[in-house]
């Protein structure tokens, strides 16, 4: 049973990051943004559980917008639900280390596009090659994970 | 372990890595928009304080009676307004006695401006060399002859020039200016462009931004156009750079190129229109704007009739709602609606409204149902990575084609994470700075929500107390990780947190923290009354100007007070101050203001 307080506060954070978006104080944000938005407060969705809550928040005949009237309450259950939780650092190691066959320490540039671009929700060339330039290590054009990972990882809101 | 677990398990991995490298680009996406937000409201809350100014000098030349002792301080203020005529102005800036030395490696230009002197100009610009001043002057008196011919509104048609090209705001940005010259070619016979508007301050090359551009004008009269912005302003540039970089360039005769540009800047067209079709100015319009009232006007008149309708044309942003509102933000002009953009569009038979003045992350944008266009042409404005700029070309069937840029080839090589890095880095500097100058409020809204005086407040208080103090509408939990970086327990040491807000600790302390949020004004007031351009003033017209300035804005400061505060900063102890040095107790570092260091800086080019 949260307090008021507590649910308040809630509302408050979930309102600052949808007003980030919302250029013109229209209380809406154009869809394309909401996902920007739910992972921004802290959440880690796959690409199918951020469709699926899109669908909930959209309007019946879809305008591109989503309404802060709507978002507001399925977000607070989101975050009060701890929904799409963060992934743990070890957890996310042992992934890449799954990948890594030959256990190198690190994968290839190409290994991991192949990867990316291939496998369970695929990125788009621009989203790996904007991963690729962050990760790679120049010198020797491989992907040091464990570095990655550590490098990447932002604190708890 | 058969195939298909294995590939099971990579599918999973795949999928982990995925989910949580999106999570990390939305995290660093919303820092880039906070950014973004945190410039822009440090930005407008600046202008409101300038407009302040404004109505603080406008209040004075209204209201004042040479009865009493301010009177000294006021006139010499007040000189730059006397009414002179013209021919005793062209005696004043008279260039024939300045010599240009054999040294000079600079280009020489003669008159009327020929093409291949135009070209040596942009040219010599480019490899950073200064214009001499006899060029200067000669060039800024050409301009001024010709632009005190021109209407209010200029008109132009495309049947003459076929496509026409719209920059909007440079702000002394040259490389912006030279990639837009290089990607779309420089203006000529066939090739006519508009430029909307705040040519100067901020950016380091102002000078020579309006050099160029008046050739230009010179050199094809008929085909380049420009439009006056808020910032072709003799005040305006006291605060934001401009005066400092004319002065810091040309040292010798610099007041002088600062007068006539004054003088130059009050008769710059306030509007173009094309086709009569599309109206081109750098604000926008009020429910009042009226076209033919202001073609009637006295443009460069200080105070015209019409001086409320070309405020707002120079300074009014749109807003989605319909209606039109005082534009409290910037202080000055308005908030205008699309019922607005409507009545105006039709009142004058117009199809779309081309603007400029705020920046726009992508260099331009729509609103109003596509009736108001914003162009912005300085790219990285906030910042290196902030922003794109923007051009448009427009043919005989005034659709807009726009093309985008982005000077300084290394942002597109720097990381999403880099490029948010650098700028965040400076807006989070700015916003530290902001407040330490409300540190006393901040910490009377902290001890508000300490009833129990335990020196800890919860980080939920934190935020709502900066916020009512601040009062910039920034996403504080949002940006708070980057804020505040040791708490226990979500609770937060308020006053060691204070302390250690990076600035000097000042000695009396609450003066000097007024002074502080006051020092753009202290600033921009020193430099007019230091109309000599000396960088000194003495300490009694410091001491009138403090109270002047205290009394407007409603604030108590005794003589003892102000005397203690000369002493600890140590003034010259021939009752002079230099406004550098007193500027410098503050220890700013702002970037905008810091002239570039010149290998050679020769005196061959004064």
């Amino acid at each position: 049973m949260m307090s008021k307080a507590v649910i308040s506060e809630i509302h408050r954070r979930i309102a600052e990051a949808f007003n980030v978006f919302d250029n013109e104080s229209s209380k809406s944000v154009d869809v394309r943004e909401v996902g920007t938005i739910i992972r921004s407060l802290g959440c880690f969705p796959s690409e199918a559980e951020l469709h699926e809550m899109i669908a909930e928040v959209e309007e019946e005949e879809p305008t591109g917008y989503i309404r802060f009237e709507k978002f507001l309450p399925a977000m607070t259950k989101v975050l009060m639900e701890r929904k799409f939780r963060p992934i743990p650092k070890d957890v996310l190691i042992q992934a890449f280390e799954v990948l890594d066959q030959e256990k190198k320490g690190y994968l290839e540039a190409e290994e991991l596009k192949k990867y990316m671009t291939q496998e369970g929700e695929p990125f788009s060339q621009d989203e790996v090659e904007e991963m690729l330039s962050a990760a790679l290590d120049n010198k020797e054009n491989v992907i040091f994970y464990k570095d990655l990972v550590s490098k990447m990882t932002f604190e708890d809101l | 372990m058969g195939c298909g677990a294995t590939k099971s398990n990579e599918l999973q991995a795949a999928l982990l890595i995925q989910r949580w490298y999106r999570q990390y680009v939305a995290r660093l996406e919303m820092r880039r928009r906070c950014t973004w937000h945190i410039f822009q409201s440090i930005e407008y809350a600046g202008e409101q304080d300038q407009i302040k100014l404004y109505n603080f000098f406008g209040y004075l030349m209204d209201h004042f009676t040479p009865a009493n002792s301010e009177r000294n301080l006021i006139s010499h203020i007040f000189r730059e307004n006397e009414i002179c005529r013209d021919i005793e102005w062209e005696r004043y800036f008279c260039y024939k006695n300045i010599e240009v030395p054999e040294l000079y490696s600079g280009p020489h230009l003669s008159f009327p401006l020929t093409v291949s002197n135009v070209a040596d100009l942009v040219e010599a610009f480019k490899n950073k060399q200064q214009l001499h001043t006899r060029y200067v002057l000669q060039l800024l008196l050409e301009s001024w002859k010709l632009l005190r011919m021109l209407p209010n509104i200029n008109q132009v048609s495309t049947c003459q020039t076929k496509e026409i090209t719209i920059c909007g705001d440079l702000h002394g940005h040259l490389e912006d200016l030279l990639l837009v010259f290089y990607k779309n070619g420089m203006p000529s016979v066939e090739k006519s462009y508009v430029f909307n508007g705040d040519f100067v301050d901020r950016g380091k090359d102002s000078i020579e931004i309006l050099l160029i551009l008046f050739a230009f004008m010179l050199l094809y009269p008929n085909n380049v156009h420009l439009n006056r912005g808020n910032h072709e302003d003799y005040i305006v540039n006291l605060r934001y750079g401009f005066t400092k970089e004319v002065l810091g360039k040309y040292r010798l005769h610099g007041k002088k190129i600062l007068k006539l540009l004054q003088k130059i800047f009050s008769w710059l067209p306030l509007a173009t229109v094309i086709d009569q079709k599309v109206l081109i100015l750098h604000g926008g319009i009020s429910d009042t704007t009226d076209l033919n009232i202001i073609a009637q006007a006295d443009r460069h008149k200080v105070k015209s009739t019409s001086f409320l309708l070309i405020v707002d044309m120079l300074w009014s942003d749109p807003m989605p709602q319909d209606g039109c509102i005082p534009n409290e933000v910037r202080g000055g002009g308005c908030y205008w609606g699309p019922d607005v953009t409507e009545k105006v569009l039709r009142r004058h038979n117009l199809q779309l409204l081309i603007r400029s003045h705020e920046c726009k992350q992508e260099g331009y944008e729509f609103c109003h149902n596509r009736k108001v266009l914003t162009i912005f042409s300085a790219s990285n404005y906030y910042e290196v990575g902030s922003n794109r700029g923007a051009y448009i070309r427009l043919g005989p069937d005034l659709v807009p084609h726009f093309i985008q840029y982005q000077a300084n080839r290394s942002t597109r090589e720097l990381t999403l994470r880099q490029s948010v890095g650098e700028t965040e880095r400076s807006a989070l500097r700015a916003l530290r700075e902001q407040l330490f100058a409300h540190k006393s409020d901040l910490l009377y809204a902290f001890q508000d929500y300490d009833t129990d005086n335990t020196g800890w407040i919860s980080l939920k208080h934190w935020a709502t107390a900066v916020e009512a103090v601040l009062r910039l509408g920034l996403p504080w939990r949002v940006l708070r990780s980057q804020l505040v970086t040791t708490t226990q327990d979500g609770m937060l040491d308020y006053q060691g947190w204070l302390r250690e807000l990076p600035i000097t600790e000042p000695k009396t302390e609450s003066l000097l923290e007024t002074m502080y949020k006051q020092r753009s004004n202290l600033e921009t007031i020193f430099r007019i009354i230091d109309s000599d351009h000396s960088g000194l003033i003495s300490f009694e017209e410091f001491r009138q100007t403090w109270k002047l300035l205290s009394s407007h804005l409603k604030m108590e400061i005794s003589d003892e007070a102000i005397l203690d505060m000369a002493v600890s900063i140590d003034f010259n102890k021939d009752g002079s101050i230099d406004i550098n040095e007193f500027m410098e107790a503050f220890r700013l570092v702002d970037r905008t203001m810091n002239l570039p260091s010149e290998p050679n800086h020769t005196k061959t080019d004064e």
